[in-house]
């Protein structure tokens, strides 16, 4: 009853938004929005399913990649794109799940597995001419004074509510799947994998489960990544800063939690923001610093809040 | 015979440009050796996997060149204090932030690396910003001549020193009291404990081992290649590929693994533009993940 109120004056908070902030807090939303979505893509196999991807960046990337190079070099629009973007990560994906688990592979080698292959198709992409291989994919902005929702071209409000109903999918596809069968199973696997299978779940095939759909749901971050920047570079879209990036708001807010990667995304995003404000207010401009503040919080929260910043307050809420 | 300062003689794309290639790959690839020496030992005994062993290394670049820029210290000299004051900073690590991680799940103690990691490599960005910087000796463009290979100066005194200090590290845990105690940990935790080994203590000890090869390590690589923070994040990949590639944990494996992947690269660049060197490594990385995961000289666990 309490999480619903919660969740029910959080949703009108966040679609009354762009009524009641300026258009630069906007921006700042849209970016915490992502990474609670994001973060809820991840979740899914990290969370639930108890395997670490550090390399997750490779999936925003595909799908921004696979959306934006149909758009500008044969003209198809957006939302068929985003089909292509899923199918192309949800393949990547199906191989990579494929090969670590059928060779048996878990714990860091899987994790290392993850950034190997990101890695990979990073170095790939900057040689790979047909995206514009290290000069990157550039979209054509044409200047409208409305929103063409068909086009994903508009303003930010718009992108704001694509976003926004993103976030709220993925958050409502991860409590139907908490409370399904295969999230019993994942939730199984997670906490002992022996045993799991000892019980007759075919670890094999859910862990590979995991790892599609959350590739499935991160590509589609990735093509509102490249609809809404207009620009991409392997460099900067498929680093291994980029994945960690993803990781950190579900962690900070509580691994496995459906709340979690909402908080822990919006807590660090607006911290982050208010710090780079705050520094340029004084007239400085320091690189560096918002990633060092990013570490440090990672670095208090694992060492003193191992289950996240959600669970302690959930608790006091008594939720 | 030593030359100095000669023209390049120009080599065709022949044997013997191979044999060059080869020859500095494999000089390189004994620095990566024990940069991933100081990862496998650490994991060895501690079985903590140190996601900022990059960034530390980098840490260490940036003090050799400082140390330079000043002092006009050389890397080669200046790896004893860097050595030295990376050795303080992996055992204050350990024991002040790792340690209590011991027994925590694996995925707890990764994003605890992770930390230290984003830590280290954006403040190395605050403080020297992010333009490479390299050090200058005054026998960069020597050059020694055998047969057909001519071999930089640097990077035979580079290869010869890391050589050395591994050598050192070997009969260390081979030979010494403390090597010993510290493989008993390694061995196992529960019955080093129970002779009364110090186990917290001897895995800082191990940090600080390993950290200190990752200082030497560091300083000679400053002599052949520039330094910027994005280094560390791609020498952290670096050191897992080399470490994987040679088995986690063994020792002789990181060295193997150091030369075969400096190997490697080396003669990818022959025939790839050189952004795409690591991808090598990476292939590499993936065929032994897949089918050798515990590494080419690794025992399977």
């Amino acid at each position: 009853m309490r999480a619903r109120v919660l969740l029910s004056l959080l949703a009108v908070a966040l679609v009354a938004a762009p009524f009641v902030v300026s258009g630069y807090l906007v921006s700042v939303l849209i970016v915490a929005l992502y990474f609670a979505y994001v973060g809820q893509a991840w979740n899914i196999m990290m969370g639930f399913a108890g395997q670490l991807s550090l390399g997750h960046a490779l999936y925003v990337g595909l799908g921004a990649y696979t959306a934006a190079a149909l758009f500008v070099q044969s003209g198809v629009p957006p939302w068929l794109g985003l089909i292509a973007a899923i199918i192309v990560a949800m393949a990547f994906a199906a191989a990579i799940g494929f090969l670590a688990f059928r060779f048996g592979i878990s714990g860091v080698y899987f994790a290392l597995l993850t950034i190997a292959f990101a890695e990979f198709t990073r170095i790939g992409f900057d040689h790979f001419g047909w995206v514009g291989a290290s000069a990157g994919l550039f979209l054509p902005v044409s200047q409208r004074s409305g929103s063409d929702l068909l086009a994903l071209r508009g303003t930010p409000t718009m992108f704001y509510y694509v976003i926004l109903a993103l976030a709220a999918g993925a958050f409502a596809l991860s409590r139907w799947l908490l409370t399904s069968r295969i999230g019993f199973y994942w939730m199984a696997i997670r906490e002992d994998q022996d045993a799991a299978q000892a019980l007759g779940i075919d670890t094999f095939r859910y862990k590979l489960a995991a790892v599609v759909v959350s590739a499935a749901m991160t590509s589609i971050a990735g093509v509102f990544f490249a609809f809404y920047y207009n620009n991409l570079f392997p460099e900067q879209i498929f680093s291994i800063g980029r994945s960690i990036e993803i990781i950190l708001g579900p962690i900070i807010g509580g691994l496995g939690t459906l709340f979690g990667p909402v908080l822990g995304a919006f807590v660090l995003q607006l911290l982050a923001e208010a710090l780079r404000e705050g520094v340029s207010a004084l007239g400085l401009e320091i690189p560096g610093l918002t990633q060092v503040f990013y570490g440090v919080c990672l670095l208090v929260v694992v060492m003193f809040l191992p289950n996240g910043v959600w669970p302690p307050i959930a608790r006091r809420l008594r939720l | 015979m030593l030359i100095g300062h000669p023209p390049r003689p120009a080599i065709a794309m022949t044997f013997d440009l191979v044999l060059n290639v080869a020859a500095a790959g494999i000089l390189t690839g004994l620095v990566y050796g024990l940069m991933a020496l100081g990862l496998s030992v650490i994991f060895g005994v501690t079985r903590i996997v140190n996601f900022a062993h990059g960034e530390m290394m980098t840490a260490a670049m940036y003090g050799a060149v400082l140390l330079f820029a000043t002092v006009k210290l050389d890397p080669l000299l200046a790896a004893i204090p860097i050595g030295a004051a990376l050795a303080v900073f992996g055992y204050a690590l350990q024991s002040a932030v790792i340690n209590p991680f011991i027994d925590r799940p694996e995925h707890s103690q990764f994003m605890l690396m992770v930390a230290v990691a984003i830590v280290l490599v954006n403040g190395l960005l605050m403080i020297f910003g992010p333009n490479a910087q390299n050090v200058m000796v005054g026998y960069a463009f020597d050059s020694y001549q055998l047969g057909p290979l001519l071999i930089d100066a640097t990077r035979a005194y580079a290869g010869a020193a890391a050589l050395l200090v591994a050598g050192l590290l070997f009969a260390f845990f081979r030979f010494a009291r403390l090597g010993k105690a510290i493989r008993a940990c390694a061995d196992n935790q529960f019955g080093a404990a129970v002779v009364g080994l110090p186990v917290k203590r001897l895995y800082a000890l191990t940090f600080a081992l390993g950290s200190a090869c990752l200082g030497v390590a560091g300083c000679l690589l400053v002599l052949m290649i520039d330094v910027s923070p994005p280094l560390g994040p791609a020498m952290t990949l670096l050191a897992f590929v080399i470490v994987i590639v040679g088995g986690l944990g063994s020792m002789t494996g990181a060295l193997v693994g150091g030369v075969l992947i400096g190997l490697s690269e080396a003669l990818a660049g022959l025939v790839v533009p050189p952004s795409a060197k690591s991808m090598v490594s990476f292939a590499i990385l993936i065929l032994v993940l897949l089918f050798r995961p515990q590494g080419l000289v690794g025992r399977r666990a």
